[in-house]
């Protein structure tokens, strides 16, 4: 019993140390924002990505990178009704 | 049992990356003055710029295996020094400390904090150190923060504390850097957005309302903890900080910069202490008043005396002068003056020394020096007082005219190929190696390139001769001269001698023979000149030249007859010793006697075939001769004789002999610097007939010749010249082209490089007074050039294109290549006519009202019609006039060999952008060339729209340096992948691959593989029948075209299992291919050899359509054979040879201005030994940046049949200790020569 609670602990440690560690409540919505947000903070994270984009876009890497930032806050839109 | 791959690869990079991701100024060497450390791709370097060299150096570079986000300094007080921070993937906090002695970074901390790799929530994206170097900041791109404090412990040791954590859950930060506080606790701002509030409202209101906030972070050093000290909302559109210098009468605080703001802010400041500049918006007819700016780079500098300001870029590239007034530190008004404009920077770095380095986010950097501060300009200046705190209240936007560079003037450019957009490897120009031709930049500083392998050399003289010279040399007159006073030519059976002094002229009564050919000239004895010549040697003592004309006197002549019905064929001489073959096979020797005449030995050499060449190395200093001549003889040895007597005093005794591939040309010997503890040491250079050069290590007391190069220089026997090439002893080695063999100063270790010069067939080392440099004749022409810099081995030759390059294709036979361009968010080459007319009309018409009330109506004051000077500026400084959704497209056909220029440019318009290109000979328009081009119409990205998708075509000339539209075909999607194949058009329209073949009046659909990719295909490569189509995300997919059915079948018939985003690919054979995706791997597939074999097997191909497809996709799956994690998005690959006479090797160009090398192993030995060596040194010189050089080879995939040839290479720049305690490692009898040599040899032999 007291290894299934130490179980349970870590687990909860994990998920509020890393986040996006899921969990049997997780949504579709926190799980796509999750990967979504990985996947932007990614874009910035690596130099040549973030440049690739850039001239894609053809504008500067500091605005890109800005506009990528702003694309974490909601990545798939707007959260859905809560059901309760 | 090991089992082995098939296929091993060495990978080289050839050129790191160029594009900076951040320049800081600091003094990280010691020595009072300032460096700049710049970080590209994962390369860390330090340069230093003097003014003495006009120009950065770099003085350091190491390859940290890791990727590098962020830089910073600190110094610690009483420190003399910067440190270094550097923030990469590793989840490891390091810092360093430089040893300019040792060339070395040492490492100070290696504090690992989280895990390894670039992710959301561990920290590395943002870093940050206190001004005063008593803590370090680091931060993730959400949520979390630690703060590390330094203090000192000792006299030397920096110690760190472990890490503070502050979690902000749900929360983005922007920006982070560390306030200005003086000796107050340190602290750090950010600039963060928590969305908490918007991830549980459905109604998707509150996202609106979210607000940025600029957070102050206290680090209280007496109660060890961070404390969110104070925060306040800001302009959401914020994006960046700088740090206002604090402390006792200082201002303190940030500037919070966002779109068309900066703001003055501090720690409890109350709205009325804000103060708001608007960023000034460019005034012109083709630019949108309303566009808002926002700031890219800047930097702070403080002036002496406790002022400063600061220096702020908009995306543009205007550079703003931001000045504070604070009198005793209290903020009355901010002001901004525009300053002058430069490409768009990643880092400007700011030097005491009055220069401004600016790291440019595309093309080479540029150094300028700065000529005034700004004030005296006569741009408008812009007052905080003039704009509302609060940016959404109405405020009249502040406008200025961009005008030409005044403030700064260029000093110098460090070229730079990133962005590289496309390559390709080929020898237009007919050269000995090929060339790689490159597209590279962005926007308006787009250029295409040229680079070569080859050494610049800097022309310093050339005149005329009056007959065409064969030999040259040069000689000083006494052994005390510190320069040459004498020019010897050899002419056609003629000697002219010239004397070197205000200008050069010909010297008279200088004792030479001068009917005759001169084989050598040597300055002997004391006062004593040598001239060898077919009959003899002819001796001349105390040559001078009293008056300051050119008419000698000398002081008597003594010639030394060769004997009857001999001549002599070759000869070699020192200051002490000369050397003669006679065309009997002997050779005489002689030694200078005490009173400087020429002693013959009574020992003589006879040998039995035609002697080819002779050498005798210089003097030793300290020795009265030097101990051995080397002879190359026609049965192709080289031997070495003794000249210095041996136990039993004998000399000219035979001690040694090499054997060769063919008949010796040249020989000679010299002292060059190499990895000998001693730093020196003496080598024996052979040249052969067929080209190929020796260079061998000549032991100084034995004789042996041992650790021996070879390398192939050009197809035509090789003359030697020994040289100085900047202050280093080198080799001039003359074949097809001038080549030097010289040491090379990182590594030093051999290297030879051809140089950028015309081809000569004799030269000589020159000393003069005004400049050294070496000396050549080439037909009529005598030249004189010098080397500059031995660290840079390629060159560069530029043309400027219009716009960002997006393909390349080249016409080979008329050495031609059609570049396709074209450029997002800026407006085209008609729309901006059409503004400047209007606003032309629009003057005109004001003037003519004006001029209806003088009445006075002089014709000649009216406006010229079009572009006008006053209109608009030059795009190459100032870039294009920039509008959302518009795009400027165009097609130009440049010749990179003759005229070096753009020949014919075809601007698109309509709003259209190229996309994909490829030159088509159709087989049913009697093989004329057509130069297909795809495109779409209003393109954007996210989400993907577009109109009128179609492919161009365009009628090449004959000579192929003009296009003709002939006609255009609408498509259902964009084609993006463009191809000739079989006398027709294949290209790849969105999902679908089509065979097209050329109509009247549009493209005819002659084949289709409909959704044959997954996602979009990308690129398109053919051998025989078969074609292999790249997808945006899916890898490759292989097809078969099957003509001989109709209508022609297209199948595919394998694909990849892995998602691979691929950027480029080519066909290593007919069942391999090679590629790059946009995660920076590189990658070989291999279709399997049954699936391989059936796809060829019939002629309709029924029983591939009947094949079951396999999970979705076609019925066979390719292997993976190789991949490997560069670091860099490959851009193009390409199988080519880089060297004359090379092995095929794999070459590839990366986004980031990498060429890299990708060399197959041809022996097992070699490779099991570079397995092991990789395996030690991964152990033994673990990467500085923390990080595990096998996790970051592996960065995605594990890294399978690659050896990191960079990894290899620091064994060449390790100690001696070190190296032998490797070597000793290794198994199967290798010596840290030996593993040297196979180094050297899979960079020589193969690229460069």
């Amino acid at each position: 019993m007291a290894d299934k609670l130490r179980a349970q602990q870590q687990l909860e440690a994990l998920q509020s140390r890393y986040i996006g560690t899921g969990n049997s409540d997780t949504t579709k919505f926190e799980w796509t924002s999750n990967i979504a947000r990985d996947s932007l903070s990614s874009y910035i994270g690596h130099p040549p990505m973030l440049q690739y984009m850039s001239i894609g876009l053809g504008q500067s890497r500091e605005k890109t990178r800005i506009q990528l930032l702003e694309r974490m806050i909601q990545p798939v839109g707007k959260p859905p009704e809560t059901q309760n | 049992m090991t089992s082995f791959s098939t296929m091993s690869l060495y990978a080289l990079t050839i050129h790191p990356p160029s594009a900076t991701q951040e320049a800081i100024p600091g003094d990280f060497l010691g020595n009072g003055r300032q460096q700049i450390l710049t970080a590209s791709g994962s390369r860390l370097a330090i340069l230093e710029i003097s003014r003495r060299q006009k120009g950065p150096t770099e003085v350091f570079s190491q390859d940290v295996f890791g990727i590098i986000r962020r830089i910073a300094k600190f110094r610690l007080a009483g420190g003399t020094k910067d440190m270094i921070v550097v923030s990469t993937d590793s989840g490891r906090l390091v810092s360093f400390e430089y040893l300019p002695e040792e060339h070395k970074l040492k490492t100070i901390h290696f504090e690992t904090f989280g895990k390894s790799g670039i992710r959301r929530v561990v920290p590395g994206e943002y870093l940050a150190t206190d001004p005063k170097g008593r803590a370090i900041m680091v931060a993730s791109t959400e949520k979390n923060k630690l703060v590390y404090i330094l203090t000192r412990s000792g006299q030397t040791d920096i110690a760190i504390s472990s890490p503070l954590q502050v979690d902000t859950v749900h929360t983005l930060v922007y920006c982070l850097i560390g306030l200005d506080v003086g000796y107050d606790n340190p602290i750090f701002a950010t600039l963060q957005l928590d969305y908490t509030r918007a991830e549980s409202d459905p109604t998707g209101e509150e996202v609106k309302e979210l607000e940025k906030e600029l957070v102050y972070w206290e680090l209280d050093l007496g109660l060890n903890h961070v404390v969110r000290k104070w925060s306040e909302p800001v302009d959401r559109t914020s994006n960046t900080l700088f740090r206002v210098p604090g402390g006792p009468g200082a201002p303190g605080g940030v500037l919070c910069c966002g779109e068309d703001n900066i703001s003055y802010r501090r720690m409890f400041n109350t709205p009325s202490n804000v103060h708001r500049l608007a960023i000034p918006r460019r005034d012109g007819p083709t630019e949108n008043p309303h566009r808002k700016r926002i700031i890219v780079a800047g930097t702070l500098y403080a002036l002496k005396g406790g002022d400063f300001f600061y220096l702020l870029q908009t995306d543009d590239g205007d550079v703003f002068k931001v000045r504070f007034d604070a009198p005793g530190g209290e903020v009355k008004s901010i002001t901004i003056k525009y300053f002058d404009t430069i490409p768009v920077a990643t880092s400007i770095c700011i030097l005491k020394a009055g220069f401004v380095y600016c790291a440019c986010e595309s093309g080479d950097r540029i150094l300028y020096e700065l000529e005034s501060l700004g004030d005296e300009t006569e741009d408008p200046v812009f007052e905080s007082s003039m704009f509302p705190a609060d940016p959404l209240e109405d405020f009249i936007a502040p406008y200025f005219k961009p005008r030409p560079l005044t403030n700064l003037t260029p000093v110098e450019t460090i070229p730079s190929l990133n962005p590289i957009m496309d390559m390709e490897v080929a020898n237009l120009s007919m050269e000995d190696a090929p060339q790689i031709y490159t597209v590279s930049g962005t926007g308006s500083r787009s250029t295409f390139r040229t680079t070569r392998n080859a050494l610049e050399v800097l022309d310093l003289i050339e005149s005329p001769l009056p007959q065409p010279a064969t030999n040259v040399w040069t000689t000083k007159l006494t052994a005390e001269d510190e320069f040459d006073t004498l020019i010897v030519l050899c002419l056609h059976s003629r000697t002219l001698v010239l004397k070197i002094g205000e200008d050069v002229e010909e010297a008279a009564n200088t004792g030479f023979l001068p009917d005759t050919n001169t084989l050598g000239v040597q300055q002997f004895g004391e006062d004593c000149v040598i001239q060898i010549h077919p009959r003899g040697i002819r001796h001349i003592r105390e040559i001078q030249f009293p008056d300051e004309d050119a008419t000698a006197v000398h002081q008597s002549l003594t010639d030394w007859q060769a004997p009857s019905h001999r001549t002599i064929v070759a000869c070699a001489s020192n200051n002490r010793q000369v050397a003669i073959a006679l065309s009997s096979g002997n050779i005489l020797y002689f030694e200078c006697d005490s009173d400087g005449s020429l002693a013959m030995s009574e020992q003589d050499i006879k040998i039995d075939s035609t002697i080819n060449c002779i050498a005798i190395p210089d003097v030793p200093e300290g020795s009265v001769r030097s101990y051995f001549m080397a002879v190359g003889c026609s049965d192709q040895t080289v031997r070495i004789y003794n000249t210095s007597p041996d136990m039993d005093g004998n000399i000219l005794m035979n001690i040694s002999v090499q054997a060769l591939s063919a008949q010796p040309s040249s020989i000679t010997i010299n002292y060059m610097r190499d990895k000998s503890p001693r730093g020196y040491s003496q080598f024996l250079h052979i040249g052969l007939r067929t080209g190929v050069y020796i260079r061998s290590h000549l032991d100084e007391h034995t004789g042996d010749i041992g650790d021996t190069r070879r390398r192939f220089l050009g197809p035509e026997p090789i003359e030697f010249a020994r040289v100085n090439a900047a202050g280093e002893s080198a080799i001039l080695a003359m074949t097809s082209r001038p080549w030097l063999s010289y040491t090379d100063p990182r590594t030093n270790s051999l290297a030879t490089t051809p140089l950028n010069y015309m081809k000569f067939k004799s030269a000589w080392n020159f000393e003069g007074e005004q400049f050294k440099g070496v000396i050549c004749v080439s037909a009529n022409e005598l030249r004189i050039f010098t080397f500059n810099d031995l660290a840079n081995n390629t060159t560069y030759e530029s043309i400027p294109l219009r716009y960002t390059p997006r393909k390349m294709v080249g016409y080979h036979d008329q050495q031609l290549y059609y570049v396709i361009q074209s450029e997002n968010n800026t407006l085209s080459v008609d729309t901006k006519r059409k503004l400047i007319d209007d606003d032309d009309k629009k003057k005109a018409r004001e003037k003519a009202s004006l001029k209806d009330e003088e009445m006075n109506g002089d014709e000649d004051d009216k406006l010229p019609n079009g572009i006008t000077d006053v209109d608009e500026l030059p795009p190459l400084d100032f870039g294009y006039p920039r509008q959302a959704g518009h795009w400027a497209s165009c097609i130009q056909v440049v010749d990179p060999v003759t005229e070096k220029a753009v020949i014919h440019t075809i601007e698109l318009g309509g709003n259209k952008s190229a996309l994909s290109a490829a030159l088509v000979c159709f087989e049913s328009r009697e093989n004329d060339y057509f130069l297909a081009v795809g495109l779409a119409e209003n393109l954007s990205f996210t989400p993907y729209r577009y109109e009128k998708p179609s492919i161009q075509l365009y009628k090449v000339s004959r000579d192929g340096r003009s296009l003709e539209f002939f006609h255009e075909t609408e498509m259902s999607e964009p084609p993006l992948a463009l191809l000739g194949f079989k006398g027709k058009l294949i290209a790849g329209v969105g999902r679908d691959l089509g065979l097209y073949d050329c109509g009247m009046r549009s493209l005819l659909r002659k084949a289709q593989a409909p959704q044959c990719v997954t996602t979009r295909i990308t690129d398109l490569k053919t051998q025989g029948s078969r074609i292999v189509v790249s997808d945006q995300s899916q890898s490759v997919t292989f097809v078969v075209h099957k003509d001989l059915v109709h209508p022609n079948r297209l199948i595919p018939f394998a694909d990849d299992s892995v998602p691979r985003y691929t950027t480029c690919t080519d066909m290593v054979d007919y069942d391999t291919v090679v590629g790059g995706d946009k995660f920076g791997n590189l990658w070989l597939v291999r279709c399997p050899q049954k699936a391989s074999e059936a796809s060829d097997e019939s002629n309709d191909g029924q029983h591939l359509l009947q094949e079951k497809s396999y999970l979705g996709g076609a019925p066979n799956r390719v292997d993976l054979i190789a991949h490997y994690f560069t670091n860099d998005i490959p851009v193009s690959i390409q199988k080519t040879a880089l060297l004359a006479g090379g092995e095929r090797i794999i070459f590839w160009a990366g986004l980031q201005g990498t060429l890299g090398a990708l060399v197959p192993f041809q022996s097992r030995r070699d490779f099991k030994m570079f397995q092991q060596l990789e395996l030690v040194l991964r152990a033994d010189d673990k990467p500085i940046s923390g990080r595990d050089h096998l996790a970051f080879r592996s960065y995605y995939t594990p890294v399978k049949s690659f050896i990191d040839g960079d990894l290899v290479e620091r064994f060449l720049v390790m100690s001696r200790d070190s190296r032998e305690s490797i070597v000793g490692q290794l198994t199967g009898n290798w010596t840290s020569e030996s593993v040297d040599e196979a180094i050297w040899n899979m960079r020589g032999l193969y690229a460069f």
